[in-house]
Parts: C-alpha cells; structure tokens; sequence
C-alpha cells in the first residue's frame, strides 16, 4: 500500500469539498491514501461523476442506458450518434479546444463499432465585434476544420449564434453521427471475470492535468503540466481504421474510449457496469513523458487512446493492427469477481477501493423553486419599436445570427466520404446517404439561449419542436435526439430551476414526438464573476429519409410558384418572447414564449412530409430566427428568385417568431391537389404571395427590395466582420 | 535610431504533444534511421528601430512574448543577432 | 472484355480512398485498396492516389508519404508505361514530393481550407485522361488548405510546350500560378489534380462532372 496518507488538504486542493472527504472516509471507514485520493477527486468531479444533474437526467426518455452513444435504426442500420461540449478548453485555447473536442466525441461513436460519417457543430460566441470573441470564434473554427477534415469526417451542419452573454464562456458543442450495422454493434460493459484491459492509441503524456498547488511541489517547482490537451489526427485517423477492424475480432468483448479521466474512469466504469472489479498494472501504459507518477498516468487526458477488453489469447492480432496504424498496444489489467478496483506498479499495490463507492459521486441536486425573475420578464409587454421594417429587415439579414455562414462551413470538408447529398446552407437539415441503399440520415443541431432563459420549460420543447421541424422540412421523420445541457453555476438555485425546468421540457417533447434520447452530455459552470450565460440547452436530432432521391431544399425554384404559410397562420403577438428582432430592433428580450400544441405540431409534421412525398411542393423551409419575411429571404436569395406578397402589416407580423410554422411553395399545376391534401389534413394554410423572377426583386408587404442588397447584407456580413 | 537585429526560437512546451515530430520520427525509423528523437520549432527573424540596446530588448521581448508566441502551447528564445566580426 | 483493373494506393491518413473506389466501382472498374506497404509488383492498368491527408500532412503535405514502400513500384509502373496513373489532391501533392510532376503544391492564398464546387476548363482535350469528354468545362469539388500550384517559370514554360497543361480554373480559388488545376508529367501517363472528380461521380451528389473523367480514363484503356 502507498504508504503516504492523503490528507483533507490535498483533497481539497483536488477540488473535492470537505463533506465530500469525509464521506469518503465514511464509506472507506479509513482515509484514502495519496493515490486514492486522486482517484476520488477526478471520479467525483462534476465533469465525471455527474453531481448535479444526474438524477434529474434519469427524467429523459432513454433507449440505450450508460453506453457510449446511443442509436436509433434505419432498416439494419443502428445510426449512432451523441453530442458533447467542449466550451472550458475552447476559451482557454480555442482552436485545441475545439478540435480535441471534436476527437473525443468521434471516440465516443467508433467505441460502439460504428463508422463515424458526419459531425454537426453548435457554437456560441460573444459579439463579433470584440476582437477576443472574434480570436475565439476564428481559432475554434479553424481547430474543427484542421481535426475534422484531417480525419476525414465531413461537417455538414451547425449552428453558430453570437451574443455578450457568451464572450467570457464560449460554447463548443460538437455531435458525430456513426453508422453500423445493429448486429455488429460493441458495447461498453465488461461481462466476465479474467478478461484482460487493453491499451490501444496514443502513448499518455501529462495532457488534462490540472496541477493542484499541492501536487507541483513535487516537482521543479515549475508546473510543467500542460494546461490544455493537444490533439493528432493523424493518430485519430489510424485509430478510427484500427479501431473497427479490432472490434471485428471475436475476442474483443467490450470497448470505450478514454475520455474525461482517461484510464480511471474507462476503467472503473467498464467493470463496475457488469457488476465486476478489475486490476491494473500501471508499468504496463506507453508513456511518453519520463517519470510519469502512477496518479498521473490514471487522470491524463492525452488524446486518442481506446479501452478494450478481451479474451485472453487474443493479443497478437490486436498488437498486429496496432502495428500497422503506428498504435500503441498494451495488456494493461484485467477484469475480477470481486467488485474492488486495485491498481499495481511494478507489483506494489496502490489502492484497494470498492467500486461501488468510487463510481458513485454523491447526489447533490438542490430542490430549487421559481425565481422571480421568470414572472418579472414573463410580465413585461411588447415593447413599441417604431423602426420602418425594412430597416429592421436588412439589420437582421445583416445580423452575424441571420447572415449566410459560408465564411464557417466553407472551411470545412462537407463532401469527404461521398455521401453529402444535402450540403451546408441549401435547407434546414443535412443529409446522409446509406450507400447501398435509397435511404438516408437527416440530422440538425439547434439550441436557443432567449426562449429557454425566459421559460426553461417551454423554451426547451420549442427547441426540440425546432429541431423536428428541421428534419421535416427536407423529408426525414425524426427519429432519435441527443441533448447538450449548457448552463451555469449549479450551486445557484436559479440554474438548478432552470436546469430541472429543461430537462423535463425536452422529456416531454420527446415523448411526443416519440424521438428517445439516445445519450447527451451536461456542461456546468459557464460563467465567470457574475456573468452567466443563458441556459442554452443544444439538441441534435436524427431522422430518417425514406427516398434519397426524393428530398427537400429551401431555395425558390420556379417564377410564378405559389407560396403558403402552413400552419399558425395568424401570429400570436402576446406570445413573441424571446423574437430576435425584438433584441436587435429594441433592444428587449422578455414577453411570453410561444407554446407548442402538440396535436397540431404533429399534424402538421404529417401534412409536410405528405407534400414532400407525394411531390406537390417544390421548396420547404420551417420559420425560426426573424420570422416569416427573413424565412422568405432566405429562400428568395438561395434561389436567386425574387417574391411579392403580402406577409402582415406591423413589425411583429413581419419578424415576429411563433411556434409551428413552415413556408412551402407550389408549380401553380399542383395548385389543387395541394388545397384538397390541406383540406385532408385540415391543416391550416395561407397564401402569402409568389416566386418571381430575381430582377422584380423582395416585397413581402413593406415596399420592394432589392435582391442585390440582400444578397450583400446576407453573405458580405461576417466576411468583411473578419477581415478586419 | 539604430537597427537591431533579433531572433526568436519558438518551441512547443515541454509535456505539450509534437505531432509533426512524433509522425517524422515514425517514418525515419522505418526508413532505418536510428533516431531517438526530433522535435519541432519555428525559427523567426525580425528587424527593428529604437535608440539602444536595451531598449530594442524590451520591444523584442514584447513582440516576442505577446505575439509570436502562443503562451499556453508555446516556449521561446529570444537572441540579438550581432552582425559578422562583432562579438 | 475483362474489367479495367484499378489500384487505390492508401497511405496512413488517406481519407478519400473509399471514396475513389465508390466512383471507381460505379464508373466500370474493378479495384483493390492497396496499403502502403506494399512492395510487389503492381499489375493493375491503372493506380490511383487518393486524397486525404497522409501522415497528418505533416512536415509538409506528401512528404512523408513519398517515403513509403509502395512508392518504388508506383515509380517503375510509371516509367515501364505499364499503365496511367491519377493523383487526386494529396495524391497530386505526393507526385510533386516525389519529382513524378513538376511544381509544388503550397498554402491557399487567403490561407483557409476551401471547401466547394469550382468550374475548370479542359486545356489539353487529347489527352488520355481527356481524350472521350464531349464538355469543355467541368463542375469538380474541391477540398483543400494547400491547393496553391507553385513552378519555376522554366518549368511552367515546358509544360506548357509540351501541352502539358490539363486543367485550369476558371475563377481561381487558391492562387495557384496561371490559374493551374491539373498537370501531366511528360510521358503523359500520370496526371495530378487538385479537385476531386471522384466526389461528382453520380448524380445524387453533383451533376456527374467528375464520371467524365474517370470514364474517359476507362475507355481510353479499353481502347488502347
């Protein structure tokens, strides 16, 4: 046994709290020794050990439980797929941070056996104009694209929203989309005794360590640890190529990725999930710095490194392929009857901890109620913006939330693999296609800060109903969700209502909408000072294409198509909270956040994907982000077509922003046919103008536009902000 | 004024992962080079005004530190390149 | 008649290697993936490298990758004439690595990676890998941080004698010299490009562009 006691202090300089210490001892019914106590403190952090969230996560309506990712089925096909942030690292080093956070949540759908084959990125960042958000923004952008495209997995999709409440607590959520057939799937449970622990990956350095002030001292007195990890994807790529023709091999019973806490919490979790213990033998991990303590080798977070477990015997093949790909392949542990975890080096035994309390982080979710806050901004009315709504108009479509994102998706490589049929910018959902099949996977990822700060609850179920109606709109039923929770300090009862409020809003619209969460990931603490961010709740959502040839985009097609409102055709203007143009215009965030009638909401899903099927519309778009008149621009300037009609007659018809709406456009020949499938469906519908030729240019009831303007508010914004 | 002539000797930070390095030396080992090790840097050059010595540092320094380097991934060294006969 | 056998040479890090044998497939081909270690002869009637990024592009993009085993055989293959050979991308930058094509491919100009679709326009129309497309431009897609053709003006003076020139674009989205897309060596049996026709093969992810080219290379070989 290691024979220095750790002490209070050291665990608190960990960052465990003393109540937290002592119940450790309490459980242990003796103090954890020094090793132990690293171990507790990195299995028990927030990041890890899911303090205060994890019982209100069990809410979710789940498929899968405790796996890497989850998945959901097309045909054979289990689509696996998980999002995760990685906004900490990224304000530190953005462009690190966001390109390890894309290897990380790669890892998490290759350790089921699946292919990854897309990622979707949601970013937030501060105002454009302050030069640091700006660096973040840049660097982030450029670490997705040098890892990603590296690594040959296309970008297809995202988000990217920019406002104050962000600039000192960006946000880098990042989602992969796997594939694999459900047969062939690998799961991350260790099911017998005696298998052995294998290393695969990268060799472990010091990445990820925090140097805690007591721990320095050991050293020069300089802390050398590195404060950010570094990622290589010429190590992911080989590790993805070997990762699949390693888990094909029959001995390999079970698999995961070294994430948060690397060894230990892989580890620790691999067995504890089976009900086992297991043993390590830490002289056996490639290292590749000298000295490494054995405390260090448990915590690192080096990048690029997987866990299997096997039967015994089947090593060679494995060092085989690690060979081939430039890998690192050791035989690291094993697994035990008895549940204890002991980790040995060179035969000296550092620890003997039951499982049961190691994996186990305390429950610390606070009982929270309303805050005033909630009733005082729900309170507050419209606010009078007098502005002419064609200079609001063009200060949206010039706005970097509105503006064409090329500068962003052009730097990524959308079209490697082959399969990019629906490609950034063109429609609200990217699609997949399953080659060797006439199916394919749409996929959205989509958060909002406003609605959700103003009512947790339903702000939540819009951005879900959000998410579905994106997938709608270019053909695809949705099928599966992944929620990234962003929120502050959870120690502040304000963010544990919060928190608890969302939580239950995207359950009960996934239930609904009968999407499961398939898996997801809880961001705490983005704050600093007294700045907190919205709470921003991002969800990716999955969905089925049941004829590739057969899709969906936005862009106007044809002069003289025919444009409809499906859906709530009349705005409800005491139900706007949360409207863009109400915080850029007026400068006012507050009101009622509009509510989803699910009935409705569904039927109208069914009426949209019948139009889509049975070829009557031409163009769909769903209306968000500065309502019906932006939703038109957007489809007028991607066609290069122009429109006249009449949307509304004030402001908050004009960008208002309701739920449970889309703009569809018809060849006058399917003119009847579209009113009787309206009339079968008795959805509701409303004319609102026609598709012209580009020269008439973009009047949709406050005077005519010219198409070249919009064309230069949209695409020129956030290239000439970053030129600057 | 005076010219002054610098270098600055950029390297990754020790404990920070050098993947062109680790790559390089993969394929120099097989190639059946016995290299133990190689490490890679970025060597940048730059003249400036100002009145003395000292004071050229101190700029040098500033250029050094707060914008050719990435101080959380980043060392470096920095030399005044005296010019040929001086010492 | 027999198939047209095709190569795909994969190099740690090559990611478009699927890629070209989905398009190889559709287009007539049969093919094999042939890892880069690979020291026997290579009896295929055409190789192609693949685009990606071979040992992390590091140290420079196809550096390393031109050290690799496979590549004595791709060099006699292409001296024997045993064949035609295509470097698609980081395939291109492996073949100005490796001195089978002249000029060096270098950062974009607004040094960003660009991804998008591109017109180029068919400079050398009998060419083998040229010699059955009807069309005078193409719509190819491209992929690239280090796109940016660079060549010794007496070089660019030779290739351009020697109709060596294949592709230029039509509006130039990395800075490359005299707009240059694609270029032969001068057996005129290997050929680099920096778009990649593999990815508008078929109709469902492009207009189909790129399959002119890869069919042309096919009827050419069955032809000749």
């Amino acid at each position: 046994m290691n024979k220095t006691i750790g002490t209070t202090e050291l665990a608190i300089a960990l960052g465990l709290s003393e109540e937290e210490f002592n119940l450790i001892k309490d459980k242990l019914g003796r103090e954890p020794n020094e090793f132990e106590t690293y171990l507790f403190s990195a299995q028990w952090s927030e990041h890890c050990g899911y303090k205060h969230s994890k019982s209100l996560l069990k809410k979710l309506p789940v498929n899968i439980e405790d796996e890497n990712a989850g998945y959901i089925k097309i045909d054979e096909n289990a689509i696996v797929f998980k999002v995760e942030s990685h906004n900490h690292p990224s304000a530190v080093e953005p462009y690190q941070g966001a390109a390890t956070g894309i290897g990380g949540i790669v890892r998490d759908v290759l350790a089921m056996g699946a292919r990854p084959i897309a990622l979707l990125d949601s970013l937030r960042f501060g105002d454009l104009k302050d030069p640091i958000s700006k660096n973040i923004f840049e660097g982030v952008v450029h670490g997705i694209s040098g890892y990603g495209n590296s690594i040959g997995v296309p970008t297809v999709a995202g988000e990217t929203y920019f406002n104050k409440t962000y600039s000192t607590n960006p946000l880098v959520n990042v989602m992969c989309v796997g594939i694999a057939k459900e047969s062939e799937l690998t799961y991350s449970k260790a099911k017998e005794h005696n298998k052995y622990f294998v290393y695969f990956g990268a060799k472990t350095g010091r990445d990820g360590i925090h140097g805690a002030s007591f721990a320095s001292k050991e050293l020069s007195g300089k802390d050398d640890r590195p404060s950010v990890q570094v990622g290589d994807p010429f190590s992911e790529k080989n590790l993805i190529e070997a990762t699949l023709e390693v888990l094909k091999i029959p001995g390999v019973l079970a698999s995961q990725d070294m994430g948060a806490a690397g060894l230990l919490s892989s580890s620790s979790e691999m067995a504890y999930k089976g009900n086992l213990g297991f043993e390590l033998y830490l002289d056996q991990v490639p290292i590749r710095e000298e000295n490494m303590k054995p405390w260090e080798m448990m915590l690192s977070e080096s990048q690029e490194r997987m866990l299997f477990l096997i039967e015994p015997g089947t090593e060679k093949q494995i060092k085989k392929i690690a060979d081939k790909y430039f890998l690192e392949m050791s035989v690291i542990g094993k697994t035990t009857y008895e549940r204890n975890m002991k980790a040995y080096f060179n035969r000296e035994e550092l620890c003997n901890l039951s499982l049961e309390h190691l994996v186990n982080a305390p429950n610390l979710v606070i009982k929270a109620e309303t805050p005033n806050y909630f009733y005082v901004h729900r309170a507050r009315k419209n606010p009078n913006i007098t502005k002419h709504p064609k200079m609001i108009f063009s200060e949206l479509l010039k706005h970097p939330n509105i503006a064409s994102k090329e500068w962003v998706y052009k730097q990524y490589d959308y079209k490697v693999g082959n399969s990019t049929v629906i490609t950034p910018g063109n429609a609200d959902a990217s699609v997949i296609w399953i080659k060797g099949s006439d199916k394919g996977i749409a996929m959205t990822i989509d958060g909002n800060g406003p609605m959700t700060f103003l009512n947790p609850y339903e702000g939540s179920r819009n951005i879900v109903f959000e998410a579905a109606r994106n997938l709608v709109s270019v053909g695809a039923t949705p099928k599966g969700v992944t929620d990234n929770m962003n929120f502050g300090n959870p120690e502040q009862l304000e963010v544990v209502w919060q928190f608890e409020q969302s939580i239950k809003g995207i359950s009960s619209a996934c239930r609904e909408l009968e999407t499961p969460v398939t898996g997801g990931n809880v961001s705490f603490y983005n704050e600093s000072g007294d700045s907190a961010i919205y709470p921003t709740p991002v969800i990716g959502m999955v969905g089925e294409v049941k004829n590739i040839n057969n899709i969906m985009t936005m862009d106007f097609k044809f002069p003289s198509d025919l444009v409809y409102l499906v859906g709530k055709t009349t705005i409800n203007r005491d139900y706007l909270g949360g409207s863009l143009y109400q915080e850029i215009a007026g400068d006012f965030i507050g009101g009622e956040v509009d509510k989803v009638r699910t009935l409705f909401e569904l039927g109208l899903h069914k009426s949209i994907l019948k139009i889509i099927e049975e070829n009557i519309a031409n163009a769909v778009h769903d209306v968000s982000k500065g309502g019906i008149a932006i939703a038109l621009a957007e489809m007028a300037i991607k066609g290069q077509k122009g429109f006249k009609g009449l949307v509304g007659e004030n402001n908050e018809e004009f960008f208002g922003e309701n739920q449970s709406r889309f703009i569809v456009t018809v060849p006058s020949e399917n003119k009847e046919v579209f009113l009787q499938t309206m009339s079968k469906m008795k959805m509701e519908y409303k004319k609102i103008g026609r598709v012209l030729p580009e020269e008439y240019g973009f009047d949709c009831g406050f005077g005519k536009v010219d198409m070249e303007e919009m064309k230069k508010y949209y695409y020129d914004s956030i290239p000439n902000a970053m030129e600057d | 004024m005076n010219k002054f002539d610098f270098e600055v000797k950029i390297s990754l930070k020790k404990g920070i992962l050098d993947t062109q390095g680790m790559a390089t030396e993969k394929v120099l080992k097989r190639m059946g080079y016995n290299i133990n090790s190689i490490n890679f840097g970025k060597d940048i050059k730059f003249s400036l005004e100002s009145k003395d010595e000292n004071s050229a540092r101190k700029i040098a320094e500033q250029i050094a530190h707060g914008v050719l380097t990435n101080p959380v991934l980043e060392t470096y060294e920095l030399n005044i390149i005296k010019p040929e006969g001086e010492n | 008649m027999p198939k047209i056998k095709a190569g795909v040479i994969v190099f740690p890090g090559s990611n478009c290697d699927r890629d070209a044998g989905f398009a190889l497939e559709k287009i007539g081909f049969d093919y094999d993936y042939i890892w880069h270690d690979f020291e026997k002869v290579l009896d295929y009637d055409f190789l192609f490298l693949p685009g990606g990024f071979s040992y992390g592009d590091y140290l420079r993009a196809g550096a390393l990758a031109k050290f690799s085993p496979v590549m004595k055989n791709v060099e006699k293959f292409i001296e024997n004439e045993r064949g035609l050979v295509l470097g698609v991308c980081n395939g291109f930058q492996i073949l100005t690595e490796s001195g089978i094509l002249k000029g060096a491919l270098s950062q974009n100009e607004k040094m960003k990676f660009i991804c998008d679709d591109v017109d180029v326009e068919i400079k050398n129309r009998k060419s083998p890998f040229t010699k059955y497309i009807e069309k005078e431009t193409l719509e190819i897609p491209i992929a690239h941080m280090d796109g940016n053709f660079k060549i010794e003006e007496k070089d660019y003076k030779e290739l351009k004698n020697n109709d060596q020139i294949v592709f230029e674009y039509k509006d130039n989205p990395n800075g490359s010299y005299k707009n240059i897309a694609g270029i032969m060596n001068d057996k005129k049996n290997v050929l680099g490009m920096m778009p990649h026709p593999e990815r508008n093969a078929v109709k469902l992810l492009g207009n189909g562009d790129g399959a002119s080219i890869l069919l042309s290379i096919r009827r050419f070989l069955e032809n000749e």
